[in-house]
C-alpha cells in the first residue's frame, strides 16, 4: 500500500489528508511537533480570551483520526533523505514514505533586532506561543505593558487579546496608517481610529529598534528608532509578518526560495514531493495572488487540489476568485475578488468609497475605470454573501449591475438594518447615475451562472 | 462602576439569602374555623385524621414548616392506615400529606411574614431585583464597545463549572425540589406573593404562582442582561423581547385573568405534547363543562399542534416557536444565556440525544393514546394497564424530574437546553418538520469558514455548526432552534438563518467555493 507522508497537521496538511482518505485506500500519516490533533489555529486568541478552550479549537474529536485510518505522528523532522524516499526526527527514528507532502506553515518575521530571543518575546502563531503568551502576560500585574510590533492580522489579533485581559499595549506599526498595504485609505483610517478608541496605543511610522533585557534575561523595555524613546514593558509580541517554516529543508535537495519551490501541480523539483500552504511558493504568481499564500483558505484549497494529483487524477491548482476575511477588534472585514490599497493598484481601477456617519460601516467597491467592469469589493461591519460576488465575478458584470442589486449580496442577520439605498443614493450622485435599488430575488441568488 | 456591580451583588445575595431561608421560617397557628372551613373545602371525612388534628395542632404555635409537616404528615398516615385497616375506603384522605401541609400552612401562618407580605416581598424579590440591576446595568459602559463579549467566560467560576456554577446548581436544584415534591415548604413564598395574586385573579398565591411569578421577574431581568449584552444585534434584541412578551402576557397574565372571569387557566401558546396533560381526562371534561371557551381553548388546542406549529414551522424553522414563544425557551434565552457554551457538542451526546427525545415522544403519544381511549370508553385499563399510573409516572419522571429539576437545576453544568435538546416531545415534533419540510436554514457562507469554533462552543443545542461550515454547507438539524447566537459570535460572517426555497437547502460539498470551478464540479456533483 502506497504510504502518504505529510508533514505538518494543519489545515493545508488535514484537509489532504483527508481528501486522500475519501479517494483512496492509501496508508496516511500526519507528522506534527506542534500538537497531537489539529487545532484551527485562528481560534487560539479566543483561548487567551476566555472565549473557548483548547479542546474548542479542535474541529475533529480524538477518535476522528482512528476511525479514518489516518495515523498521527508527534515528531520533530530533522532531515529528508529523498534518496531513500525517508524521514528521520529528531528524537531518532525514522519514517519511510512513497510520497511526501510538505504542509509545515509558516514561522513568524524575526529581523534580528537585538533582544529578539529574550524570555517574554513572542510571535503568535503556534500553540507553544499561546503557552508562552500565558506565561509572561496571565494578567495585568505580571505583565505591565505589552509592545506590539507589526501592523498585520496577527498584530491586532494580539492586541485585542492582551486587551481582553486589561493589560496596556502599544502597538507600532511600521506604515503611516495600519495595514494601508493591502487596505485603501479610508478603510485604513478607520480601523486606526477604532484601535484608538479601544485604548490601545496606536504608534504609526514607528519601528523598534531594540530590546532590553533585565539582569534576568527578562524582556525589561522597548527602544523606538525614530525617537530613541525607550518603553518599559514585559512582553513583545513580534507580528511582523510570517514565513515559510522550511529551514529544515535547507539541505534535502528540494529547491528552496522563500518557501518550497512549486509548480501549479504543487510538485517540488523532486518526484513524489510535493508542498501546499503557506510554506509553498509557486514559481510564478497567479493572477494577482503573491507566489506565497499564507491564508488559511489557500491551505484549503491546495490541499483539495493536492488530493486529487495523488490519488491519480492529476489537477493543476487553479484558485477561483480571491476571497478572505478578517476581525479588526469589534469590525468585521470580507474582501471578494481584488480592491488595491493606494500602492500597487493598476491605474485603471478606480474605487467608490462608502462610509456610515456614525458607524464603523464601510465599503470600498472597486471597478475597471474604463469598461465599468466590477473587479471587487472590500466591506466593513456588513456582511456580504460569497456565493453571489463570486458569480458575479465570473460573470464580469459591470459596476452599476452590482450596486443596483446588492440587496442579493447582504447577508447581514435578519432584521439589522440595511444600507443598500444610502450607498446607491451616494453612488448616483457621485457618478451622476440614476439606478434603482433591486429587491432581494432568491431567483437570482440561486441562479447558476 | 465597579462598586455599583459590587454592591448590587450583595443586595442580591441578601435577598436571594433572605428567600431561601423563608421556607424554614414563620410562625404558624391553626383555629379551629379555619380548620372547619378546610375539613370543609377538601371533603375531609376521616375522623381519626380531624380528631389528632384537633388535639396535635389546633391552638397550638408551630415555628417553622419543619415543625408542622411532620405532625401533619404523621396524622395524615395514622388516619389512613388505621381507614385501610378497617377498609373505609370513604375516608381515606388522598391528598398527599405535602398538599395538605400547604393547605393547612396556607391557612394558619400567622407571623411576622404573613402579617407584612409586601415589605418581606421587598426584602426578597425586591432587593433580588434592585441588586441585580445594579450587578447588570453598569455593564453598558464596563463592556466597552458595542460587539460580541465574551471575554473571560472560561476563566470565571459562574460560567465554567467552577464553584460559584456548583452552587447555582445545588441552588436551583434544591429550589425544584420543594416546588415539585414539597411545596408545603413554599408557604412563605406564597404569602408574599398574594398580594399580587390576588389583584391578578382574585385568589390567594399556591406555589405555582410563586414559580410563574419568579419566572417572569428572572426572565425580565435577564432579559435586560440580554440587551446590554447583544445591543449591537437587533436579531437577539427583538427574539428577546418576543419570548419575554409570550411568557408575561400569555403564560402569567392571561391565564390568572381567565381565571377571575371564571373561565378555565389556560395558557394559548403551550402546545400539546409539551402541554402533555392537555388531553387528560379531567381537563377535558373541565374544558367541555366550560361551555363557549371550554370548547374554544380544546378546538384551538387541537388545532395548534396539527395546523398553527408545523405551517409555521415550515415558513420560519421551530425557532419561530422555541426561541421567539416558548416559556422554556424563554428561560433558557434569557436566565440559561450564561450556561449555553456548555451543551455537549459529541457524537456521543448527539446520539444519546435522538434516542432520548424520541422516546419521551413516543411516551407521551402512548400516553395519551391511552389516555384518549379511556376517556372514550370510560374505562381506566388500556390492555391491563392503568391509564392513570401510565400518567402519573410521565408527570413525575418527564413533567416533573426531566423538564423541571434536571432541566433547569443543570444550567450551569450541561447547559441551557438540556430539557430542550434531550427531552421535549413537542421540540422533537417540530424537529421531524423543521428537518424534512421546511424554509428554514443557517446558510453557509461559500468558503469563508476559519475553523476557529466559535459557533459550535455557543451552540445551547449542542450542535457542532463548524462541521458544516468549514464544508461548506448550510446548517440543517432538527434540533436547532434557532436562537441565532452562532451567527452573532461568528467572527468571519459565515452564517445567516434565513428562510428561503427548499430547493438547495440541503447541500453537502467536499470542495468549497473559491477553489477551481471544475474541481468543485467534479467532486461536488457525484
Amino acid at each position: 500500500m502506497e504510504h502518504i507522508v505529510i508533514i505538518g497537521n494543519g489545515i493545508s496538511g488535514v484537509t489532504l489528508a483527508r481528501h486522500v482518505r475519501k479517494l483512496s485506500d492509501k496508508k496516511i500519516t500526519i507528522v506534527s511537533a506542534e500538537t497531537d490533533y489539529f487545532f484551527s489555529r485562528t481560534a487560539l486568541m479566543y483561548v487567551y480570551m476566555g472565549h473557548m478552550k483548547f479542546k474548542h479549537t479542535q474541529p475533529y474529536e480524538n477518535w476522528f483520526w482512528k476511525k479514518n485510518r489516518i495515523e498521527l505522528k508527534k515528531g520533530y523532522v530533522k532531515q529528508i533523505e529523498t534518496e531513500d524516499k525517508m524521514l528521520h526526527f529528531a528524537e531518532g527514528d525514522t519514517l519511510q514514505y512513497d510520497k511526501l507532502i510538505i504542509a509545515t506553515g509558516s514561522k513568524p518575521n524575526k529581523f534580528g533586532w537585538p533582544g529578539q530571543d529574550l524570555n517574554g518575546v513572542m510571535g503568535m502563531y503556534h500553540k507553544q506561543d499561546l503557552e508562552s503568551l500565558e506565561t509572561y502576560a496571565p494578567n495585568n500585574e505580571v505583565c505591565k505593558r505589552a509592545v506590539i510590533v507589526g501592523g498585520g492580522l496577527i498584530g491586532i489579533e494580539l492586541a485585542e487579546m492582551l486587551n481582553s485581559r486589561k493589560i496596556p499595549v502599544t502597538f507600532l506599526v511600521r506604515e503611516d496608517s495600519f495595514w494601508n498595504g493591502v487596505l485603501p485609505k479610508g478603510e485604513s483610517e478607520m480601523i486606526n481610529e477604532h484601535i484608538k478608541n479601544h485604548h490601545i496605543d496606536l504608534r504609526l511610522a514607528t519601528n523598534l529598534k531594540a530590546i532590553n533585557s533585565d539582569e534576568h534575561g527578562n524582556v525589561k523595555s522597548v527602544i523606538i528608532e525614530e525617537t530613541g524613546e525607550e518603553l518599559e514593558c514585559n512582553v513583545v509580541g513580534l507580528t511582523a509578518g510570517v514565513a515559510p517554516n522550511v529551514d529544515f529543508l535547507r539541505d534535502s535537495g528540494i529547491e528552496i526560495g522563500r518557501g518550497v519551490k512549486v509548480n501549479r501541480f504543487l510538485e517540488t523539483n523532486i518526484p513524489d514531493v510535493y508542498a501546499i500552504g503557506d510554506c509553498a511558493e509557486q514559481h510564478e504568481a497567479i493572477g494577482n495572488r503573491r507566489p506565497i499564500e499564507a491564508v488559511w483558505y489557500t491551505g484549503r484549497m491546495m490541499g483539495e487540489t493536492l488530493a486529487q494529483t495523488i490519488c491519480d487524477n492529476k489537477t493543476e491548482y487553479k484558485p477561483g476568485h480571491w476571497f478572505n476575511s478578517a476581525k479588526f477588534l469589534d469590525i468585521e472585514y470580507q474582501t471578494y475578488g481584488w480592491v488595491f490599497a493606494e500602492r500597487g493598484r493598476p491605474e485603471y481601477e478606480q474605487h467608490f468609497h462608502w462610509r456610515h456617519a456614525k458607524e464603523n460601516i464601510c465599503i470600498t467597491v472597486a471597478f475597471h475605470k474604463d469598461s465599468n467592469e466590477f473587479l471587487g469589493i472590500n466591506t466593513f461591519g456588513i456582511r456580504m454573501r460569497h456565493e453571489i460576488f463570486d458569480k458575479w465575478l465570473t460573470e464580469k458584470r459591470d459596476v452599476d449591475y452590482v450596486m443596483s442589486h446588492l440587496k442579493d449580496a447582504n447577508f447581514d442577520p435578519e432584521f439589522f438594518k440595511t444600507y443598500e439605498n444610502d450607498i446607491l443614493t451616494q453612488y448616483n450622485n457621485t457618478f451622476n447615475t440614476n439606478l434603482t435599488a433591486h429587491k432581494k430575488s432568491w431567483k437570482r441568488i440561486f441562479s447558476k451562472v | 462602576m465597579k462598586a455599583i456591580k459590587t454592591i448590587g451583588l450583595v443586595i442580591f445575595l441578601i435577598g436571594l439569602a433572605i428567600f431561601t431561608a423563608l421556607p424554614l421560617l414563620g410562625t404558624y397557628n391553626l383555629n379551629e374555623a379555619d380548620f372547619n372551613t378546610i375539613v370543609k373545602e377538601q371533603n375531609i371525612k376521616s375522623d381519626v385524621f380531624i380528631n389528632e388534628l384537633k388535639s396535635n395542632i389546633i391552638g397550638t404555635d408551630f415555628n417553622g414548616m419543619q415543625t408542622l409537616s411532620p405532625k401533619i404528615s404523621e396524622a395524615l398516615n395514622n388516619a389512613n392506615e388505621s381507614h385501610i385497616k378497617n377498609k373505609e375506603w370513604d375516608k381515606k384522605i388522598y391528598t398527599s400529606s405535602s398538599d395538605m401541609a400547604a393547605v393547612i400552612g396556607k391557612k394558619s401562618a400567622n407571623g411576622f411574614i404573613a402579617n407584612n407580605k409586601g415589605f418581606m416581598w421587598f426584602l426578597t424579590f425586591g432587593l433580588g431585583i434592585i441588586g441585580a440591576l445594579m450587578f447588570i446595568l453598569p455593564n453598558v459602559i464596563l463592556l466597552g464597545k458595542k460587539g460580541i463579549k465574551n471575554d473571560g467566560v472560561y476563566h470565571e467560576s459562574a460560567t465554567n463549572r467552577g464553584w460559584i456554577g456548583w452552587m447555582v446548581f445545588i441552588f436551583l436544584v434544591s429550589f425544584y425540589l420543594v416546588l415539585y415534591f414539597a411545596s408545603e415548604y413554599a408557604t412563605n413564598w406564597t404569602l408574599i406573593v398574594d398580594p399580587i395574586s390576588e389583584s391578578l385573579s382574585g385568589n390567594p398565591a399556591g406555589h405555582w404562582f410563586v414559580y410563574g411569578f419568579m419566572y417572569c421577574t428572572v426572565m425580565t431581568v435577564m432579559a435586560v442582561r440580554m440587551y446590554i449584552k447583544y445591543r449591537h444585534n437587533i436579531y437577539q434584541v427583538f427574539r428577546t423581547t418576543s419570548v419575554l412578551f409570550f411568557q408575561i402576557v400569555f403564560a402569567f397574565l392571561i391565564p390568572e385573568i381567565m381565571v377571575r372571569l371564571q373561565m378555565p387557566y389556560y395558557d394559548f401558546k403551550n402546545a400539546f405534547p409539551l402541554d402533555y396533560d392537555f388531553f387528560f381526562q379531567w381537563n377535558l371534561k373541565d374544558l367541555i363543562n366550560n361551555g363557549g371557551i371550554g370548547i374554544f381553548i380544546l378546538v384551538w388546542g387541537i388545532v395548534l399542534t396539527l395546523i398553527v406549529v408545523p405551517v409555521m414551522v415550515y415558513f420560519f424553522g421551530k425557532r419561530w416557536y422555541c426561541s421567539w414563544v416558548c416559556g422554556c425557551g424563554g428561560l433558557a434565552e434569557t436566565l440559561g444565556d450564561p450556561y449555553r457554551q456548555h451543551s455537549d457538542k459529541s457524537l456521543f451526546a448527539w446520539k444519546v440525544e435522538r434516542y432520548l427525545i424520541h422516546a419521551v415522544l413516543l411516551f407521551v403519544l402512548i400516553m395519551t393514546g391511552m389516555t384518549l381511549y379511556s376517556f372514550f370508553t370510560e374505562t381506566g385499563t388500556v390492555l391491563g394497564i392503568k391509564t392513570a399510573t401510565v400518567q402519573s409516572i410521565y408527570s413525575l419522571v418527564i413533567g416533573s424530574i426531566f423538564a423541571g429539576v434536571i432541566g433547569t437545576g443543570f444550567y450551569p453544568i450541561f447547559g441551557n437546553r438540556v430539557w430542550c435538546r434531550f427531552g421535549c416531545p413537542l421540540a422533537a415534533y417540530l424537529g421531524f418538520v423543521q428537518r424534512f419540510k421546511s424554509r428554514f436554514r443557517i446558510t453557509t457562507n461559500g468558503g469563508q469558514c476559519i475553523s476557529c469554533g466559535n459557533c459550535s462552543t455557543y451552540c445551547e443545542q449542542g450542535i457542532d455548526v463548524r462541521a458544516y461550515a468549514q464544508k461548506g454547507e448550510n446548517i440543517i438539524r432538527s434540533s436547532c432552534v434557532g436562537c441565532g447566537i452562532c451567527s452573532a459570535v461568528c467572527p468571519r460572517g459565515v452564517l445567516k438563518l434565513e428562510n428561503g426555497p427548499e430547493k438547495g437547502r440541503i447541500n453537502p460539498t467536499e470542495i468549497l467555493l473559491g477553489n477551481d470551478v471544475d474541481l468543485m464540479d467534479l467532486v461536488n456533483q457525484k
